[in-house]
């Protein structure tokens, strides 16, 4: 990290607007945050006294414990608002909510959405930060950025690295942040899954399609599974979850046909049996619960480059 | 009573005509174009000297929104509107509340247009009754109300058997046949074009083929019966290579394209942050799309430029771009949009403009106007070329105020309208 480097923007709401000098700026903080984890008292008083919304419209235990655990690592005072709370009832707008949420003026709001742009509608009215941690199906930064940590301690680097991600790339936010966020450090991104799940025009982002498995990981260094989602596409996307399983599902022979050190991803929750097989989830390749673990590390390097910027600039040391 | 439109630049494309002359009006007619008209001491005169004269232009593509939602627009706001941008007849869409399904609703309006006479309103009927896509309205007593054409807008015909029956039916009153071109399923859940933005943005898309499959399906029914068919606010340049090789098979089809459809591409939505004034149906399309719209606005083979003017309250456009409604407002930024981009840009000369804004929509739904032939009524449009004017929203006489095109600056505007030749005023301060 430069030493004149200094992070400048109020929110951050996809990885689409971020230089690469910014990425490697987050990822660089993150680093010094892992060790924060390792301490006997996991607790820096970096946020003391700072107050963080966690503003969940759409259910995500995961997601939503790792920015709390970040943000109470980090000694800020955070307030939880679900879709089901009373505050989130479905009369109110959002344009509503974000007064209400004004009106308690916390520095930082972190947002989860089922539409995309809800973030950077969030952000056009408040003046607080915002933190993009969903929206819809068209980014999940925090996602990608751990993920890219995550690979950059396992691999080294990113650049050059042949990334292979499989799945229903169509409604996936993780696969939109993840390709902004490697082709920007230069990796070579590949996505891969049914006809019926992939984008128009998905390689105007910079990727390589493929449609079947053996095309998909041949030669990969790392291959990232995504959720299906059975729930919304079983009926018209695909017949059964069988034959989902059958075109598309992640084993060890299938594994094979990637490079023989290549680490296997996904951003939770599995579906055992659909698009990863249990040998695989938990094979020695696997660094699925590395990425849990650092998923913390990242949304405190989030959180707190964001306060700093608040703060004028200013350093505000880990 | 008679009156002299002294001084101006008279471009009527009816009849071939751009010429410094004045425009003679007797009774609400036009009498006689001459150079140097005199005027006696009981004529009365418009002064249009550095103006340019034109026959009336008429929106064939407005929702009035009343009955039913006179919180987005009413027909005297609306009517305003029409004025204030220089139209001075606009045709209205049946999708009301109640529908205009029925004689007495048509005569509502056009009770209501006698009212506020500011621009003079054409209504379309339902094709179907409640727009249920299922029977056919009552429209020979529509027609007897007033009604020009039918068109369930807002949503299209699905069932190709209904529409087979309403291209049949129509030809009894002559009546075009107005589809709204979208295969719902096609479109499922879309809220933009699909194609890079969308898949960039992850929002659901509307593909191109919503579109084309149902232009497709309406040309060959009109071919089969033989009835008048016009597509609304067409959008993509697969639908529009169609219509113009059914025509040239010699089916009676028609279409109109929106300025919004000529001027902005899909990239919007992403380069103004998901605002939601860049969400409309059609949705806006891709650059390749824009091109070949505009080489139909140059050759002639799109009849009529129409607004789609949709208003919609602040409240509900205030919201994500998800749960938007669909539309934005238009009556205010055509004329203004298109002098600027369209012949100010030197893509097409001003008579081409006002074909494709007043005698082109005359013909497509056999209206008076779109010509200052002798013996036609004296609707005319004065338009200033000059004028520097940016589009201000919130100084629209319409009530809403969704516009894209929010502070542009534009050199070109209608300066005023006359009606039957008289001078329309309209209310300050509204
Ligand atoms: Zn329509």
């Amino acid at each position: 990290m430069s030493d004149e480097m200094v992070w400048r923007r109020k929110d951050l709401l996809g990885i689409a607007d971020l230089s690469a000098q910014e990425i490697l700026m987050l990822l660089d903080t993150a680093e010094s945050f892992v060790e924060v984890a390792e301490r006997p008292i996991k607790k820096v008083p970096t946020l003391r006294g700072r107050t963080v919304i966690n503003l969940f419209f759409e259910n995500s235990t995961r997601t939503r414990s790792s920015f709390e655990l970040a943000e109470k690592r980090l000694s800020a005072d955070s307030l939880n608002f679900s879709g089901s709370s009373s505050a989130l009832s479905k009369g109110e707008s959002l344009i509503d909510t974000a007064r209400n949420l004004e009106a308690m003026s916390p520095d930082l709001v972190v947002i989860r959405h089922q539409h995309p742009g809800v973030p950077h509608l969030l952000s056009k009215r408040l003046e607080s930060g915002i933190i993009n941690a969903g929206d819809g199906a068209h980014e999940h930064p925090t996602q990608a950025l751990l993920d890219a940590f995550t690979i950059r301690r396992h691999k080294g680097r990113i650049e050059g690295l042949k990334v292979t991600i499989i799945g229903d790339i169509e409604h996936s936010r993780v696969v939109r942040s993840n390709i902004h966020l490697l082709t920007k450090l230069g990796a070579e991104v590949t996505v891969a899954g049914p006809r019926t799940m992939m984008p128009e025009a998905i390689d105007k982002m910079g990727v390589a399609v493929a449609y079947d498995l053996a095309t998909a990981l041949h030669d990969a260094d790392v291959v990232m599974m995504l959720r299906v989602q059975l729930e919304r596409h079983q009926k018209t996307l695909f017949p059964s979850t069988k034959e989902y399983f059958d075109l598309f599902g992640l084993t060890p022979r299938r594994l094979q046909m990637a490079k023989d050190d290549a680490i296997v991803m996904h951003p939770g929750p599995m579906n055992r049996g659909v698009e990863i097989s249990s040998a695989v989830a938990d094979g020695q390749r696997s660094v699925i619960l590395d990425q849990v673990a650092n998923g913390v590390a990242v949304r405190m390097a989030v959180l707190y480059l964001l306060m700093s910027s608040r703060s004028g600039g200013t350093e505000v040391r880990p | 009573m008679r009156r002299i439109v002294k001084g101006g630049r008279v471009v009527d494309p009816s009849q071939e005509l751009d010429a410094e002359v004045d425009v003679l009006i007797e009774d609400g007619q036009v009498v006689r174009l001459d150079e140097n008209i005199e005027a006696t001491a009981e004529d009365q005169v418009t002064d249009a000297t550095g103006l340019v004269v034109t026959p009336g232009l008429i929106d064939i593509h407005v929702h009035l929104r009343e009955p039913g939602f006179e919180y987005k627009e009413t027909v005297r706001s609306g009517l305003m509107s029409a004025a204030a941008g220089g139209f001075t007849a606009v045709a209205c869409m049946a999708n009301t509340s109640p529908i205009n399904d029925h004689r007495s609703i048509t005569e509502l309006i056009l009770g209501q247009a006698k009212r506020h006479p500011y621009a003079r309103v054409y209504p379309l009927g339902a094709i179907s009754k409640g727009m249920a896509g299922e029977e056919l309205a009552a429209v020979g007593e529509m027609v007897e109300a007033g009604i020009v054409a039918i068109s369930d807008d807002g949503l299209p015909v699905m069932n190709a058997a209904l529409m087979r029956r309403a291209l049949q039916y129509a030809q009894h009153y002559d009546l075009p046949v107005v589809q709204h071109a979208e295969d719902l399923n096609l479109t499922g859940d879309g809220v933009m074009h699909e194609g890079e933005w969308s898949t960039r943005l992850g929002l659901p898309g509307i593909p191109s083929l919503a579109e084309d499959v149902m232009v497709a399906r309406d040309l060959l029914l009109s071919a089969d019966t033989g009835g008048r068919y016009h597509v609304a606010h067409l959008s993509t340049g697969r639908s529009l290579e169609m219509v113009k090789e059914a025509r040239r098979r010699g089916v009676r089809a028609t279409c109109e394209v929106s300025p919004h459809h000529l001027l902005l591409s899909d990239q919007l939505v992403a380069e103004s942050g998901f605002d939601t004034a860049s969400k409309m149906k059609p949705p806006l399309r891709p650059q390749s799309d824009i091109d070949i719209l505009r080489q139909g606005i140059v050759d002639g083979s799109i009849d009529a430029i129409a607004s789609d003017h949709a208003p919609h309250h602040q409240d509900e456009k205030d919201v994500q771009f998800s749960m938007a409604p669909f539309g934005i407002v238009g009556l205010e930024t055509t004329v203004s949009l298109c002098l600027d981009r369209l012949v100010g840009g030197g893509m097409i000369p001003l008579s081409r403009l006002i074909e494709l804004l007043s005698t082109g929509p005359a013909r497509v739904f056999n209206l008076p106007g779109g010509s200052l032939r002798p013996g036609r009524v004296a609707d005319i449009t004065l338009l200033d070329l000059d004028r520097q004017v940016t589009v201000q929203p919130d100084r629209f006489k319409s009530l809403a105020n969704n516009t894209p095109f929010a502070g542009w600056q534009l050199r070109g505007a209608a300066v005023g309208t006359l009606l039957a030749g008289e001078p329309v005023a309209l209310p300050e301060d509204e």
